[in-house]
């Protein structure tokens, strides 16, 4: 294929991901290495450089508009992406180290753990309004809009959630993803935080996490500018659209859909890898 | 009255966090800003690059890693200034990564002012972490 050819298909690849990763609240950086390798066949590095790129478009991008949909705790969202930003060091590090191999399996085992999460309905704790001595001590504990009123949440297992921002950086380092279902499960399940908090919370720490293994990549030459271009501006325009059509309502169908494609990329993704082909 | 409502401190830490999600809007659209910039220079690069290059055969199948002037923040400058394609859309997805440590920068100055000395600490961790990373590692 020639330039104008890849440049066209990779980019339609990439305003469908970016749709479809806005309308499923998954975001769409968790295909685009799948589609890469599985369908253009280019090298998993090149691939895993563009995708991260693309990670950190549709993060800084949507900020705004996680903004407006709830309140992020910046103290918590600080302490925690020490431990993602030094994970997605150690992710990066490693990458260079792992056999493509290697890491096509372990993105294949987390394609479907994701779809699995997709598909399971996400269930708000009982909010406890107190929290651990070592969060008061941290000044996390704050307030949340519930209707008109503020209310005040609490905060819990700040050591949990810490290790498990650890591994989300690592992955997010290893494969150029954002590493959101790992992100939201530490601070929904682990902290007990409100949806609200740790929805927006998480957009904020994606970018700076994926920040983190950027400069690393980028000084590997795992950035290709024009293999970077259509997926960039694909994945931008496609989440744009995508958060045009339906505001925040994720319907459950599309859901479905989209934990199913998921789901055969990663069978895709592990038979590859074991086979030595990718 | 207006002391009254002061004094009570659940109140003070609502209107604390009101004032913490108005700073947050405002770097939100700074950031949509940015963003908008990166797809401006991404895109002046394409434009420059694909009426030339259409024809080239792509093959990203085996890895070799790129020039070393796309490599690093001074080289990438350097090629974009001399009107370089590559450079220019290199220059693009490198402010893009700056974005995320615009935010960072950004959380600094709120904790300094905010007296939290702290979280001012947590910040630059994290933000040598990010400069570590973008030097080379």
């Amino acid at each position: 294929m020639n330039v104008l050819e890849v440049t066209g298909l990779v980019g339609a690849g990439a305003v469908a991901a970016g749709l479809l990763g806005s309308l499923t609240g998954l975001g769409g950086g968790i295909i685009i290495v799948p589609l890469l390798t599985l369908v253009f066949g280019v090298d998993i590095r090149y691939a895993v450089g563009a995708s991260l790129i693309s990670v950190i478009a549709t993060s800084s991008g949507s900020a705004s508009a996680y903004v407006r949909e709830g309140y992020s705790n910046i103290r918590i969202g600080m302490v925690l992406e020490i431990a993602t930003t030094l994970g997605a060091l150690l992710g990066a590090f490693l990458a260079g180290y792992i056999s493509t191999s290697a890491i096509a399996i372990i993105f294949g085992l987390v394609l479907i753990y994701s779809a699995y999460l997709s598909i399971k309905p996400r269930e708000e704790h009982a909010l406890a309004h107190e929290s651990d001595a070592l969060a008061v001590k941290l000044r996390m504990p704050n307030t949340y809009p519930v209707g008109s009123e503020m209310v005040q949440y609490g905060v819990h297992n700040i050591a949990g959630g810490f290790g498990l921002m650890g591994i989300a950086g690592v992955l997010s380092g290893l494969l150029g993803i954002g590493s959101g279902a790992v992100k939201v499960l530490a601070m929904d399940h682990v902290m007990r935080l409100p949806f609200k908090v740790s929805t927006t919370t998480s957009n904020f720490m994606i970018g700076v996490t994926a920040a983190a293994s950027a400069g690393i990549y980028l000084n590997r030459g795992y950035i290709d500018p024009i293999l970077a271009m259509p997926v960039v501006l694909g994945v931008l325009g496609g989440s744009l659209v995508g958060a045009k059509i339906l505001g925040r309502s994720k319907p459950r169908s599309l859901r479905i859909l989209f934990s199913i494609v998921i789901f055969v990329l990663a069978v895709e993704m592990l038979y590859n890898g074991a086979t030595g082909k990718l | 009255m207006a002391q009254q409502v002061n004094s009570n401190p659940a109140l003070i830490e609502v209107q604390e966090a009101r004032e913490e999600h108005q700073i947050e809007v405002i770097i939100g659209n700074l950031l949509r800003i940015c963003v908008i910039m990166v797809v401006i220079v991404v895109g002046i690069g394409a434009a420059l690059f694909l009426p030339n290059n259409s024809r080239m055969i792509s093959d990203y199948r085996n890895f070799a890693s790129e020039p070393a002037a796309l490599r690093n923040v001074m080289g990438i400058i350097h090629l974009a200034l001399s009107g370089d394609a590559h450079g220019i859309i290199q220059t693009g997805l490198l402010l893009l990564v700056l974005t995320p440590i615009l935010r960072v920068i950004f959380c600094v100055f709120a904790f300094l002012y905010e007296k939290d000395y702290l979280y001012v600490i947590f910040t630059l961790v994290v933000l040598g972490i990010l400069m570590f990373s973008l030097s080379g590692g």
